[in-house]
């Protein structure tokens, strides 16, 4: 019951500032995995320090980071709280770093669980924690069914399958070990099968589009042709927002020209820096670049000006467009109107100058009601518990990495098998099942054995 | 009046009786028959997988099986050598003569200890705690503890094709009332099943059509004695052959003249799903064209040979015509038919992890009576038993192993919090810290507890206290002799196969190269003893997955000593849901991390249980 947990003790996404707080034996630990800045065993306790917190070399976000060394904290455990720059992807980032680092997510009330368990709070306060538990129980099972999709944990149970019948066959080649017509388990076989599970969890994990989002940010192009204000509103947009814009270098290739964050969630524009290039000559506009770009983009910004006739070009591009997530701006109103849209989609329809101040809000207004922002960040509890379920599918990733290593280094297979059970038992607390059970009774159906 | 009173000498009553006689407690065994002590009644074999490591265990506690089973000997060999150091188990065919015999000769020469032959019918029983037996003939012998092992005596029922016939398995006479009494005390009583091969005379196989299985070439023995008794060049093979498709037509034809597929209409015993009948086999591996079976000795003074993998409960003339369809067995003379054999026991969620009763004060259980099967599995219970029963006369906390400790540990663990369905077996897949749990590191993990009983004379804990210096010692040596890069270095790793060093390196960190052998580096350290060489090449090559497993049994422990008050009232928490709850209260477990491994208990009621023990309980019990 003590390992560490961690959880974001601030709301999500609104505050300037989030707090994510990490209590156990081993919270100092972890955080030093993912933290740079003084050494956090060493510095005196009840400190605020300043440093940052990497993703293996990556930056994520500049903290200051207080320790509090136990008894003197309010759960009794030693407690590191980070503060990092708000926002739901970075916050959330940085929690789903503690979580593969060796934090367990927190339960709701767990910190004034514990908090009540190691006596720091009062025996007639012990009441309200009794009710505090038992409501939260019921919002566990309403989280445990959100939580994960019929089709992810279908898949998952699948994946339980491919593991246990491959341990089960190397149980019993263990635990009978003169059976020679019982197969043997090869190196071989479980490379195989590994790869296997390995891509199927990787598609999981690329397939809930909401993670990504939340995770990588919405990727989005700003185009169209010369002269049509592309360039004053990407200005305006990177302007208005300097106070937030983060230099974290992309997760992907893309050149990412600058990031803005809207309730939250981490607009990234791409550079399209070759597209404006190529229209300079405009007879040279390749469709197979603008489909390029199109293609990668989770966002098109695609800005026409209001004061010129649509071209040909321009409603070629449109096709290109028009079935991905998209966004119109009609640019210069303050100028005559010339242009005829009405061939276009009029609800993803946005008319401004970009010489006017307001611009900004009106764009990010389209972009929450296109993403379904305020959604997103009301659903923080669904939202933590897929960023346990990421950062445990993350950490089978690690561990079947792991074993391929082991492999290299001529590890007996009871070896390999501890790990391929610990991935089993790390996918079972996804879909919330991890009966040892199961495993003899896979032994004892599957094989024939006996004396 | 005696301290103990054991009832059963099979191998968990030889292990009880002499524990408490050892620990100066006045002991009676009482027996159905003295010819029967330490009995194998099944197959010839000790050890196997898992099984083999609770055989040292059990010499590392200071008790009999393992120098027991080397004085026996007919072959023996390391099974899973060429896979990890954490699954590698000693199986021996030992002659079933000769262990019962030196068995006896032990108890014989037993200070404290004597024998009687009687059938035990009931217990005296005074304020729920138990003062003694009561005879068949109604003579009553009192005592202050008493241990049951009876195995499969309890109203014990021997099957074969449509006939039921009340006896043991040699046509002994078996306890008739004891379990009804039990029950009257309070006790579930549950019907259990088991089966036996048939015994073929040597003479009669042709040996020739089958394939040779023999022993290892280099000397073993169970207990750390290092003692043998045996010629590693004059072992006893086993032979191996497989079923045939006339066999699987033959029973096929006659299943339902099996007792357990229509023969016999009243079967209650579950059998054990790891130990299936060939006919379970037949029918529930359909698709398979064949099996294995073991020819076995049994004993170098008479003729029989155990067909390991052909238990069955069919009547004798298909018996005759399966045995016959086998290749090597066309003209096979059999010397006992197979046989199944229902029996009672009592629910072993009623024990305490001590193994004494919750029912009964001072009344302790061990072997098939408590639903294990395996002469292992009974031998290292009857120890557990008899240790605590003596501790408890003295006035001691008991002797509990924990998980991360011994096999020993899980069984009785497995045994009291989740409880049996079928005969339950050991098997390296139940433990969860295996590789903490090896053959090698018995006498590590379990002298000291062994010495601490009583159970370990001076001797052995000299050479243990010995063996655990060389350790430190060679594992200092390794840590700090550097091996600096110099070309006959460099030409020395390479003629292993060794990535030649650009830096120094320890001979430690050397040593976690997997192409690297202790032995390779005998030139750069002090002479060890083999098992010193060995325990710390093993602790080195393999730090990394065994520190793992230390912080995984750590978090357990840490579990496991959070108590559970033993009056605690299940009724006064809130909100328990009632599953757990009704678990709760029959399994009554001792600490939280036991109430975590009862299935059907989840994480909200061991928060809810935790506070309660915390706030509530505190508070009334003042």
């Amino acid at each position: 019951m003590n390992d560490t947990i961690a959880a974001i003790s601030t709301p999500l996404g609104v505050g300037a500032i989030s707090i994510i707080r990490v209590s156990g034996d081993d919270a100092i630990e972890i955080v030093k995995k993912i933290y740079k800045g003084k050494d956090l065993s060493k510095v005196k306790s009840h400190t605020i320090n300043y440093g940052h917190i990497y993703e293996k070399e990556k930056l994520i976000d500049e903290v200051l980071v207080s320790v509090m060394l136990k008894p003197n904290t309010f759960t009794k455990e030693n407690i590191v709280e980070i503060n990092s720059h708000g926002g739901i992807a970075t916050t959330n980032k940085i929690l789903e770093l503690l979580l593969s680092n060796g934090c367990r997510l927190a339960e709701p009330g767990e910190f004034t669980k514990r908090a009540f368990l190691n006596g720091r709070i009062d025996l007639i306060e012990a009441e309200g924690v009794m009710d505090l538990i038992n409501a939260k129980t019921e919002k566990q099972v309403e989280l445990a069914v959100n939580q994960v999709n019929g089709y992810t944990s279908n898949l998952i149970k699948e994946l339980r399958e491919k593991l246990v019948s491959m341990i089960a066959n190397i149980n019993v080649n263990i635990d009978y070990p003169e059976y020679d017509d019982i197969k043997e388990v090869t190196n071989k076989d479980i490379l195989n099968k590994l790869d296997e599970i390995k891509s199927s969890i990787k598609k999981v994990l690329n397939s809930s589009k909401d993670n990504q989002l939340i995770n990588e940010g919405i990727k989005t192009a700003i185009i169209g042709s010369p002269n049509v204000g592309k360039s004053s509103i990407l200005n305006k947009l990177l302007d208005e927002d300097k106070a937030i814009v983060t230099d974290i270098p992309g997760t992907t290739r893309d050149i990412v020209e600058g990031n803005i964050l809207i309730n939250g969630i981490m607009l990234k524009i791409i550079d399209t820096a070759g597209i404006r290039k190529t229209n300079d000559y405009v007879e040279n506009i390749g469709v197979e670049k603008s489909l390029n770009l199109i293609n990668e983009a989770d966002l098109i910004i695609y800005v026409l000006n209001n004061n010129e006739e649509i071209t040909e070009e321009e409603k070629n591009l449109y096709e290109q467009i028009k079935n991905k997530k998209h966004l119109i701006i009609i640019n210069k109103i303050d100028l005559p109107k010339k242009i005829d849209y009405s061939s276009l989609d009029k609800n993803k329809i946005i008319k401004i100058s970009a010489l006017d101040d307001n611009c900004i809000e009106i764009i990010k207004e389209k972009i929450k009601e296109l993403f379904n922002l305020e959604e997103l960040n009301n659903i923080d509890l669904t939202y933590l518990s897929n960023s346990r379920s990421i950062s445990l599918l993350n950490q089978s990733l690690e561990k079947i990495n792991e074993i391929e290593k082991s492999l290299k280094n001529e590890l007996p297979i009871d070896f390999i098998e501890i790990d391929l059970r610990s991935i089993w038992n790390i996918l079972g607390e996804i879909i919330g099942e991890t009966y040892k059970e199961e495993l003899l009774d896979e032994l004892f159906s599957r094989f024939c054995l006996g004396k | 009046m005696y301290d103990v009173i054991v009832v059963g000498g099979g191998h968990a009553g030889c292990e009880a009786s002499l524990a408490t006689s050892r620990k100066n407690h006045k002991t009676l065994l009482v027996t159905g028959n003295i010819k029967n002590i330490a009995d194998m009644p099944c197959n010839p074999s000790i050890g196997g997988s898992a099984k083999g490591i609770v055989v040292r265990e059990i010499d590392a506690l200071g008790g009999e099986m393992g120098r027991n089973a080397d004085k026996s000997l007919l072959q023996i060999k390391m099974l899973n050598s060429a896979k990890g150091p954490a699954v590698r188990s000693l199986r021996a065919q030992a002659d079933k003569i000769t262990y019962p015999k030196e068995m006896l000769k032990t108890l014989n020469n037993q200070e404290n200890l004597e024998i009687l032959e009687a059938i035990v019918e009931d217990l005296i029983v005074e304020d729920g705690q138990v003062k003694g037996i009561i005879l068949e003939n109604g003579e009553k012998i009192n005592s202050k503890c008493v241990i049951l092992t009876t195995g499969t005596y309890l109203k014990a029922d021997i099957l074969i094709g449509s006939t039921r016939e009340r006896k043991g398995p040699h046509g002994e006479k078996p306890s008739n009332h004891l379990s009804d009494k039990l029950k009257e005390y309070g006790f579930t009583i549950k019907r259990l099943k088991t089966g036996t091969p048939q015994r073929i005379d040597k003479n009669s196989i042709d040996f020739s059509k089958t394939k040779i299985e023999e022993g290892d070439k280099n000397y073993l023995s169970f207990s750390f004695d290092n003692k043998y008794y045996y010629d590693v060049n004059n072992q006893q093979p086993c032979y191996l052959i497989y079923t045939q498709p006339e066999t699987h037509q033959i029973i096929k034809e006659n299943l339902n003249k099996s007792s357990m597929y229509g023969g016999l209409d009243d079967i209650k015993g579950i059998g054990p799903r790891y130990c299936p009948s060939i006919e379970d086999k037949i029918v529930r591996f359909a698709d398979k064209e064949r099996h294995q079976l073991f020819l076995e000795p049994e004993s170098l003074y008479y003729d029989d040979i155990y067909i390991q993998g052909f238990s069955t409960s069919m009547p004798k003339d298909i018996q005759e015509k399966m045995v016959h369809s086998l290749p090597g067995l066309e003209n096979a003379k059999i010397l006992k038919y197979a046989y199944a054999i229902e029996y009672d026991a009592i629910d072993s969620k009623q024990l305490k992890q001590s193994l004494e009763t919750k029912v009964l004060k001072n009344l302790f259980t061990a072997g098939q009576i408590n639903g294990t099967s395996g002469y292992e599995e009974a031998a290292c219970q009857g120890l557990i038993a008899g240790i605590n029963a003596a501790l408890k006369l003295e006035g001691k906390e008991p002797l509990i192993l924990k998980r991360n400790e011994a096999y020993i540990g899980v069984l009785i663990d497995d045994l009291v919090t989740k409880g049996v369905i079928d005969p339950y077996r050991l098997l390296t897949s139940r433990a969860e810290y295996r590789l903490l749990l090896r053959h090698d590191n018995a006498d590590m993990r379990l002298t000291e507890y062994g010495y601490n009983c009583g159970l370990i004379d001076e001797k052995r804990y000299k050479e243990f206290n010995n063996k655990k210096k060389n350790i430190a010692e060679l594992i200092n040596e390794l840590k700090n002799n550097k091996l600096v890069v110099k070309e006959e270095v460099n030409n020395f790793l390479q003629s292993l196969n060794s990535t030649p060093i650009k830096d120094g390196i320890t001979l430690y960190d050397l040593l976690k190269r997997p192409e690297i052998k202790i032995s390779n580096l005998k030139q750069y350290i002090k002479e060890y003893p083999q098992d010193v060489l060995e325990q710390v090449e093993i602790n080195i090559k393999y730090e990394g997955y065994i520190k793992k497993a230390e912080q995984e049994a750590k978090k357990m422990i840490d579990l496991d000593l959070k108590l559970i008050p033993d009056d605690i009232n299940y009724d006064k928490i809130h909100n328990l849901a009632s599953e757990a709850k009704q678990k709760l209260k029959t399994i009554k477990p001792t600490s939280i991390g036991q109430a975590m491994r009862i299935s059907g208990v989840n994480p909200v009621d061991i928060s809810l249980l935790m506070i309660y023990i915390k706030k509530e309980y505190h508070n009334e019990s003042k």
